[in-house]
Parts: structure tokens; C-alpha cells; sequence
């Protein structure tokens, strides 16, 4: 009997997004956790709060997820004792990085995006793949919705390449309420695409006046 | 001998011949064009005056959604409809077949059709092609013989009930029918339990979504209720709404070829009656 790896990871489906502004970051994901053509809950968290300044989403197998927050809720603590300060959202990046490749031969099965602030006040956006290639860009999305996501934000977010000299700024001009407006809309556009989508939709808002946090319904069937 | 057979013309039905070189490029890693399923919840049932059928109104392309609101419920006879779950294209072209024979049959006969007759065509079909037509159908409908309610399966094996579901989200579906339903529903408790079943489907099979479709056939009157609910509206619209302005997308380079002329436009006389 062949032992082939995909009896060992789910997909439970979902989508995570996240915009960086100049002074705040949105962090959003829905609500409904799902298996094959079925719904496990209408009523699950995909965002972890890991640092004071820093948010992480997350879609795919939500077993290897849970696993991996709480073995970057361990380091933090440790980080904390060490060094007396909270973990900054870039350093949190990198420590995400290198646990994701430390598991490069039996991955977590995690599609990630971290949203925070930076040491500056600046909202900064990171985007993963499963085994820890990691990029500082101006908004992502990531999960089954993805694919209908991207697309929105990219013809409305225009972000100037990475490439180009002098280094231009990745994070967008929208003010803050425009940016969630955006994410709402963008959300209820994928919900009608995408079977894995819906339910309900939360999204966290940092700036610098703390966190902040915001539920909105999305279709149910 | 075999020179002969070649000869013949091909007597219909499936042709197997590329299935080896098909297996190949599978072996390859090539992979096979998906096609569309209707991934459904279906229902019917018997009440006191005839039979109502039911439907949700998603079709599915793997995990995406590629038609909100398509139609399940399809036209076989004045009295005769049928729900259809599998593959879009086969279910419509089999209940499309079907419906042509029925017609003729009419022209026939000179008679109303009889469900059992849509019932054995639509069977002899299926099995003649052995599930490779993944249709699976609830067949509904009153004739001389009275309210008739049949679900016929992709390999062509039938049943005859008083209440029947099909599709992704049959489960979720019959839960509702067994515990809910009776023999000698009036019209508006059955409409009412055909919709909670298929809302059920709706709301708890990722393959069933959007609106519910519902048919009700009595003697000598059928009722089209074409979207009949539609508990599923879009949640959020922003207010500010999109533009896009010329000079939203950046033009990177710009080619001109001017096309050579090939025909030379002579003013003529107008053509002769």
C-alpha cells in the first residue's frame, strides 16, 4: 500500500487579506471553517493576534495552524524574557520565516499573511507560502478566494515594482476607512465565487491607537 | 472478415478509441479538462393534488461558483418536469433527448405523455451508456394514472417514491423530509417543506447555494415558481463604487501595422431582380 502525504493534511479552506497603510494595517479573514462540501463551523477565528503590533491570518489546514501559533506564542514569550520589549512585526516576519523552513521536509500546511506596524508607525504586510519564502509588500490575499482577490486589489492598489529605483513606498494612499470599505466589498465579491468563502467576515485594524476589531455578515450558503 | 465490420458505419453510442492513448498522457502527468458539475440538492414529493419539485440554483466548477442562478427544473412535458444533478451538460442534453421522443411520441399516440414513459426512455438510456453519462434525475409529474415521482441514477436503475433527494446536498435534504414529511400535504405545507428541505441543502451543502426553484404539477396545471426564495442576497455593496479611467492600466508599448488593402471597392450598377 503506497503511504502518499495527502491523508495526512485537510484543507479547510477560507481566504485571509491584508492592506498596509501609511499609518494603520487591516488584517481580515472569514469565519467559516469547512471540509470537502461540508461546514464544520460558521464561527472559527483565523487570526491570531501575536504581538502588540502584530496580526497573523491564516488559511489551510487549521490543525498544522494552531500548531503554529502557539510555537510563535512560545518564542515570543521567550523573546519577551529576553529582551524585555514586545517582538517588532518585521522581526516577527523573519521568526515566521525560518519556523516555516525548519519544517521544509513535512510542511505546515499554512498559507500566510502577517499585518502589522513596523518600528516607524507604518502599517507593513508580509506574505508566505507554505514553506517560509517570505516577501514586505503593500497587500496580499491568500486561500481558496485568493485568486478572485488579488486581481481587485492589484488594479485598484496599484503597487509600484519592487525593482524600480529610487525605492518607492509599497503602502497605499487610501485612508483608513476607504481601505476596509475596500476589503468588505472585495470579501462579498469573492463569497458569490467561492464555496469555501462566507459566513462572516472579521477584520482587525491596527494603528496607533491599539487594535481594533469588526464583524460583518457574508452569505451562508 | 474484418474488412467487412470495418466497413460498417459505427452503430452509435461511445466511442472507446482514444482511451489508451488518454491513459499515456495521464501517465505523463497530462492532466484531463474538468467539466462542469452541478454539485445540487434536488428534491420531490407526493401531495394530495400532484407532485412539487424543488431545486437550488448553484452550479459549481470544482470550488468555484459558475453559474448563480442557472435552471435545475427542466421541461420534459406540459405535465412531465424533471430536476437534474451531475454534469450540467449531460443532464441537459439527456432531459432535452428525452423531451423531443416525448413530443413525438405525442404526435404519435395522440395522448398526454405518461411519466413512466419519460421514465423508461430516460433509463434505457443511461444504462446503454453504463454511468458514463453522469445524470442523476428526479423525475416528477401527473398523468391518467395519477401523480407519479421516480429518481433515476447515472447507471439507469429507478425508484418510485412519495418523497425523493438527489445531489451533493441530498443528505442535508432528506433529513428534513424524514422527519417532516406526511402522506396528503396540502399544496402550501408542501411547497413550504420542499423549500425548507432544499434551504437546508442551501445553507449546509458548499455545493448548493443561491436561490430555490420550485415546480408544481396538478392535474391538467403546472405552477413554474422560478426562483421562489432567494434567501441569499449580496451582503455588502460599497457605496464609493469602482472607475476606471483611461490611463488606469499603463500602456507599455504601442504597434501600429497599417493592413494592406487585398480587395479594390468598384462602384457598381445594383443587381438585377
Amino acid at each position: 500500500m503506497a503511504l502518499s502525504r495527502d491523508w495526512m493534511y485537510e484543507n479547510n479552506g477560507g481566504t485571509c487579506v491584508a492592506i498596509a497603510g501609511a499609518d494603520y494595517c487591516v488584517v481580515a479573514a472569514d469565519t467559516r471553517l469547512s471540509i470537502g462540501y461540508s461546514i464544520y463551523t460558521r464561527d472559527y477565528s483565523k487570526i491570531c493576534n501575536l504581538a502588540e503590533k502584530c496580526v497573523l491570518a491564516s488559511s489551510g489546514f487549521q490543525g498544522d495552524i494552531k500548531a503554529l501559533q502557539k510555537n510563535l506564542a512560545a518564542r515570543h514569550l521567550i523573546y519577551q524574557h529576553q529582551h524585555n520589549k514586545q517582538m517588532s512585526c518585521p522581526a516577527m516576519a523573519q521568526l515566521l520565516s525560518n519556523t516555516l523552513y525548519f519544517k521544509r521536509f513535512f510542511p505546515y500546511y499554512a498559507f500566510n499573511v502577517l499585518g502589522g506596524l513596523d518600528n516607524e508607525g507604518k502599517g507593513c504586510v508580509f506574505t508566505y507560502d507554505a514553506v517560509g519564502s517570505y516577501e514586505r509588500v503593500g497587500y496580499s490575499a491568500q486561500g481558496s478566494g485568493s485568486t478572485l482577490v488579488m486581481p481587485i486589489l492589484d488594479n485598484q492598489l496599484k503597487t509600484p515594482s519592487p525593482l524600480l529605483l529610487p525605492a518607492r513606498d509599497a503602502v497605499t494612499p487610501l485612508s483608513e476607512a476607504d481601505a476596509v470599505d475596500m476589503v468588505k466589498d472585495v470579501f462579498a465579491s469573492a463569497t458569490e465565487r467561492d464555496i469555501y468563502t462566507g459566513d462572516k467576515l472579521e477584520i482587525v485594524i491596527l494603528n496607533a491607537s491599539g487594535v481594533r476589531r469588526e464583524f460583518i455578515d457574508l452569505r451562508k450558503d | 472478415m474484418a474488412r467487412a465490420a470495418a466497413d460498417l458505419p459505427p452503430k452509435g453510442g461511445f466511442s472507446f478509441d482514444l482511451c489508451r492513448r488518454n491513459d499515456m498522457l495521464l501517465k505523463k502527468g497530462v492532466q484531463p479538462p474538468s467539466f462542469r458539475k452541478t454539485g445540487t440538492t434536488i428534491v420531490g414529493l407526493v401531495f394530495q393534488d400532484g407532485v412539487i419539485l424543488g431545486a437550488d440554483t448553484r452550479a459549481t466548477e470544482g470550488p468555484i461558483v459558475a453559474d448563480k442562478n442557472c435552471e435545475k427544473i427542466h421541461y420534459m412535458a406540459p405535465n412531465i418536469y424533471c430536476c437534474g444533478a451531475g454534469t450540467a451538460a449531460d443532464t441537459e442534453a439527456v432531459t432535452d433527448m428525452v423531451s423531443s421522443q416525448l413530443q413525438l411520441h405525442r404526435y404519435a399516440t395522440g395522448r398526454e405523455s405518461r411519466i413512466i414513459t419519460a421514465l423508461t426512455l430516460l433509463k434505457s438510456h443511461l444504462f446503454s451508456h453504463q454511468g458514463y453519462v453522469s445524470a442523476a434525475l428526479v423525475l416528477g409529474g401527473v398523468d391518467v394514472t395519477g401523480p407519479h415521482l421516480h429518481t433515476v441514477y447515472p447507471h439507469g436503475s429507478t425508484d418510485t417514491l412519495p418523497f425523493a433527494t438527489m445531489g451533493s446536498g441530498s443528505l442535508a435534504a432528506m433529513a428534513i423530509f424524514e422527519s417532516k414529511y406526511r402522506e396528503g400535504l396540502t399544496r402550501d405545507d408542501g411547497i413550504k417543506l420542499v423549500c425548507e428541505a432544499i434551504c437546508s441543502g442551501i445553507f449546509n451543502d458548499l455545493g448548493s447555494g443561491s436561490n430555490v426553484d420550485v415546480c408544481v404539477i396538478t392535474k391538467g396545471h403546472k405552477e413554474y415558481l422560478r426562483n421562489h426564495l432567494l434567501p441569499n442576497p449580496r451582503t455588502y455593496i460599497s457605496s464609493k463604487g469602482y472607475s476606471f479611467v483611461k490611463g488606469h492600466t499603463e500602456v507599455l508599448s504601442t504597434k501600429i501595422t497599417p493592413l494592406k488593402e487585398k480587395v479594390e471597392v468598384v462602384e457598381g450598377d445594383a443587381m438585377e431582380e
